[in-house]
């Protein structure tokens, strides 16, 4: 310490956004070089359930008339890897934070609830648009793919990661463990992920559980994304795009309400 | 000229605890202020309201004339804090550390300044290190660094030479001192009281969230405490006329405590006209130590 120290300026002028641009690109590098556990590993866990569903339940018929059940599962597949995905950034970038109180670093500067919020949010779809399109690249080599409505597929990819970055901010607030954010992620998210549709189509389910299935808002984004892709889907894709974008809009107004109030942050 | 630090009747409860009961205090531009008190005073949680981390139950605070909850832009950017705790982020080296926190603070191209701290704070060598792999001492200089990255006018040391060897507790004392030269408002908190006497022009001091003192040091020590005398005395050693003032020891040896130094004169006459000699005397100098012990146990 032995440089001289400088008289110090008056006090910065802000440059617009930086600061958010700043914890998104913090947020972003955070997943990134961890990619191998981050990305390639969701990659290659979705490419097994492909082989081995693919695989065992090739003979049950084709849920959508000419879609083998392979074809059918790969888009599921890419939808489950990106809502989990998107979840766990957000969900374990905040609970971490917390828990070791590196939180501080992002709660004295200067940043707004809406830049902490749509910074957190943004790195969530990013990581799940990644690993989403890490599984889709991957599976093109076992399965034959077509893709009937590109921009409905860009639109429940968006809406599905953006719907869990936000689920994972409100489990990343609300949890100081990582026993609280995994009963979050294990008695929430799993089973309505997997509930989702994922790996059948509802019209295989009983009367019962096919109405269930309707209140379940993951189902309405796993379909429409795979109307995207067949030109097919057990419901209207815009039906699932207003579903999906009001229960995006409703969560996202309570997750700003969190954060403008230091929910679990500022004491 | 605006206080850096102003607080007005800030309250601090959780649950049934109160943490801060209406503590008011000003600092001015330029001071080196120490804020002292035992654990569980209130210390930290008056800086965390400070720096927004907690949120008064009542009262206002602001920094550099910002409210910093109204305008927490303008007082966080004034506000350069170094916490107690030993906090990093694993995923990052130094380099990366210091200029994410500037790009928070909206800061881009930084790195002129980022590099005169990394000298500053000898961190030259470890700048492309991870912060995983620095030791305690590094990573309390990067936790300084990284208050430091938006060249704050106040900054905020939570016990920042906790746990910290002597060597780099003089080294850092020697660079939080030339900052205050510089300008830069300082307000410490330390268990080392003999560092807060040393360095800081003026104390506040907290107890149970009130504060119960709050004056310049020299002051401070004029006003809390008097001084001490240590006698070694020829039989036959000290006599009853002095024995109201008997501090430590007896007879021959003895500690004498005085209210100012006025009191020695007259002590030196009670032993001329008891016939006592004196053999050694030591005038001790009052301490920040004796007056925190004697206003906390007021």
């Amino acid at each position: 310490m032995s440089a001289e120290f400088k008289q110090p300026e008056t006090i910065a002028r802000a440059g617009a956004l930086t600061g958010f641009y700043t914890l998104f690109y913090k947020e972003w590098l955070r997943f990134w070089k961890v990619n191998i556990q981050t990305v390639l590993a969701p990659v290659l866990s979705a490419l097994l359930f492909l082989l081995v569903f693919g695989h065992t339940l090739r003979n049950t018929g084709e849920p959508y008339p000419g879609v083998g059940y392979s074809a059918f599962l790969a888009p599921g597949l890419a939808m489950m890897s990106i809502l989990q995905n998107a979840f766990a950034n957000s969900s374990s970038s905040l609970m971490q934070s917390k828990m070791t109180g590196n939180i501080i670093f992002v709660l004295l500067p200067p940043l707004s609830h809406r830049e902490f919020f749509f910074a957190y949010l943004l790195a969530a779809i990013a990581r799940g648009l990644v690993c989403g399109a890490g599984v889709l690249l991957c599976t093109v080599w076992f399965v034959e793919l077509r893709c009937e409505h590109p921009l409905w597929v860009a639109v429940f990819a968006l809406l599905g990661s953006a719907i869990m970055g936000v689920l994972g901010i409100i489990a990343g607030l609300q949890s100081s463990k990582v026993d609280e954010l995994a009963a979050f992620q294990n008695f929430i998210i799993l089973p309505l992920t997997f509930l989702s549709g994922v790996f059948y189509s509802m019209y295989s389910l009983p009367p019962f559980w096919q109405k269930l299935s309707h209140l379940n808002p993951f189902f309405y984004i796993v379909d429409g994304f795979r109307y995207g892709f067949f030109g097919v889907g057990d419901v209207s894709p815009w039906l699932s795009a207003v579903v999906v974008a009001v229960c995006l809009l409703v969560l996202s107004m309570l997750t700003l309400w969190l954060v403008k109030t230091g929910y679990k942050m500022r004491h | 000229m605006i206080p850096a630090i102003q607080v007005d009747q800030v309250v601090k409860r959780y649950g049934g605890l109160t943490a801060l009961a209406g503590v008011s205090l000003q600092i001015e531009q330029g001071e080196f202020f120490g804020l002292l008190g035992p654990n569980g005073a209130g210390k930290t949680t008056l800086i965390s309201i400070l720096a927004g981390l907690n949120i008064a139950t009542s009262g206002s605070t602001s920094v550099m004339g910002y409210d910093v909850v109204r305008d927490y832009r303008g007082a966080r950017r004034a506000l350069g804090v170094v916490p107690q705790e030993l906090v990093f982020d694993p995923f990052f080296t130094v380099r990366e550390a210091l200029t994410i926190q500037s790009g928070y603070f909206g800061l881009r191209d930084n790195d002129a300044w980022i590099d005169e701290l990394l000298d500053c704070l000898d961190l030259n060598d470890k700048a492309d290190t991870n912060m995983r792999q620095l030791s305690g001492g590094m990573k309390r200089r990067v936790l300084i660094g990284q208050a430091l990255v938006h060249k704050p006018p106040v900054i905020v040391l939570d016990e920042p030479t906790a746990g910290v060897d002597v060597e780099l507790r003089q080294s850092l004392w020697q660079f939080i001192r030339r900052l205050n030269q510089d300008g830069h408002t300082i307000v410490l908190t330390t268990h080392y009281l003999e560092e807060a006497e040393a360095l800081c022009g003026r104390i506040a001091m907290l107890k149970q969230g009130e504060i119960v003192a709050n004056d310049t040091t020299q002051n401070l020590l004029k006003r809390f405490s008097g001084c001490q005398v240590n006698l070694k005395l020829a039989p036959p050693g000290l006599p009853a006329a002095l024995q109201y003032l008997l501090a430590h020891g007896g007879g021959e040896d003895c500690r004498l405590a005085l209210d100012s130094y006025d009191g020695v004169e007259q002590v030196l006459a009670t032993l001329r006209s008891a016939g006592v000699g004196v053999l050694e005397m030591e005038v001790a100098h009052p301490d920040l130590e004796e007056v925190f012990v004697k206003i906390m146990n007021h």
